[in-house]
């Protein structure tokens, strides 16, 4: 098997987050979720399952929804990524944040920052979504506390209205 | 994650060139978790993703060319693959949940060759053939068992050529956490020759059940696999389902697929 080299090697990630340029010197091997949290500190950003399963890491890269577990941070250099600090303006929260409050779409609260981005990259694509488009924008999350009805109304109020 | 270095390719032949005994990554869904649980630990990355010999989808008529590094959800939304492949279009939309298919490519699919995968049955009934940076593989000769291709160290695959068919369908049963195929079968016809190829099931990867292409040559309608059974010796049994009910499996979404094409 091959062996690890012994180093890591750092480079320059020039990255937009949330609006903003940055640069950091980041690993080659760190993911994007660690650079997010750690670097960026953008603690809304959750590690889950850490293996692509969970959805709890989701986040927009240029507008479409991934996952930071398992995407390479040195791999959006020169990209836009969206975190769920992004979504709300001057300490308020976004529509959509507001109706997962008032809908009860947050339980323990661990998977919604990445439901609220897949279900925020849905409605930028849909505005006005069915409920079964909403089930499978929303496919890749788990909420292990298995508020899905909530999750769906909370989607379901926001949808038609302007952002 | 372990240290490892990451190279990003400008294109096929410096990836091929750089690679050397690390591996190609692609959309990274399954190698990045794969080497966080160390079953693979290659010290090399080297990247696809700005490669733009690596992108694209065309097709000339007769033949729907689609490049390596072209997303699920690329080819799930593409007027040039409605148009000529539809069914593979809808397989594409059926991959895994959103954020997969936003990343995970058809390149990455194929060269890793998972059981339980959509890709490699599509490739396998429509007779697809497989292009890399050094040769042409015809999808019979390419795929060879669990996580197993024809590929040698360091090929690279560059495309997939998808002759068209008069139908094609891929009827799924699916995980319905994974979204993996619990037994997914893909059918296609040209003119009087069929061809079914199942994937999820065999305990050696995909592969075709000719029974069931020699009924449908003759009558091309679902009623014609009545009666028509596969032995379950061969197939997976696991905790999701026996190899006797992936067997019954492999009837019915035969005869959805020809119902659907």
């Amino acid at each position: 098997m091959h062996e690890p080299s012994a180093q890591y090697k750092k480079r320059l990630l020039r990255i937009k987050v949330n609006g903003r340029w940055r640069e950091d010197a980041v690993a080659d091997g760190c993911m994007l979720v660690d650079y997010l949290r750690d670097t960026a500190g953008l603690t809304g950003v959750k590690t889950g399952c850490d293996g692509g399963e969970c959805g709890a890491c989701t986040v927009l890269l240029d507008g479409l929804p991934v996952l930071a577990c398992v995407t390479l941070a040195v791999r959006c250099e020169g990209r836009s990524v969206e975190t769920i600090e992004g979504l709300a303006a001057q300490g308020r929260p976004s529509r959509l944040q507001q109706a997962f409050h008032e809908k009860l779409g947050a339980q323990c609260g661990y998977c919604t920052p990445g439901m609220v981005m897949a279900s925020e990259a849905l409605l930028r694509r849909n505005p006005t979504p069915t409920d079964d488009e909403i089930r499978a924008a929303l496919a890749g999350n788990l909420c292990r506390c298995t508020g899905y009805v909530k999750i769906i109304e909370s989607v379901k109020a926001v949808a038609g209205l302007a952002p | 994650m372990y240290a490892f270095t990451h190279h990003a390719a400008t294109s096929v032949a410096d990836a091929v060139k750089s690679v050397g005994e690390g591996k190609f990554l692609a959309g990274g869904h399954t190698l990045i978790p794969t080497m966080k649980q160390r079953l693979a630990q290659p010290g090399h990355l080297v990247d696809l993703n700005k490669v733009a010999e690596l992108k694209g989808i065309s097709d000339n008529g007769s033949v729907l060319t689609i490049k390596a590094m072209s997303r699920h959800a690329e080819v799930e939304a593409s007027d040039v693959v409605r148009r000529a492949v539809p069914g593979l279009a809808a397989l594409a939309g059926g991959i895994g949940d959103p954020q997969v298919r936003h990343r995970g490519t058809i390149g990455g699919s194929v060269a890793n060759n998972d059981p339980v995968a959509d890709y490699p049955a599509a490739c396998l009934a429509l007779g697809a053939t497989i292009v890399t940076d050094r040769r042409r593989i015809a999808a019979d000769d390419f795929f060879q068992g669990l996580f197993t291709t024809a590929l040698e160290d360091g090929e690279l695959i560059t495309a997939i050529e998808f002759p068209h068919a008069d139908k094609f369908s891929y009827a799924k049963f699916r995980n319905p956490a994974s979204r993996y195929a619990l037994v997914g079968v893909a059918v296609a016809r040209r003119g009087a020759q069929v061809r079914v190829a199942v994937t999820g099931a065999g305990s050696d990867g995909v592969f075709r059940w000719t029974d069931a292409e020699s009924k449908l040559a003759s009558n091309f309608s679902a009623s014609a696999l009545d009666g028509l059974t596969i032995p379950a010796s061969g197939l997976n049994g696991d905790i999701h389902g026996s190899a006797e009910y992936r067997a019954h499996l492999i009837g019915v979404m035969a005869k959805r697929a020809v119902a659907a094409a």
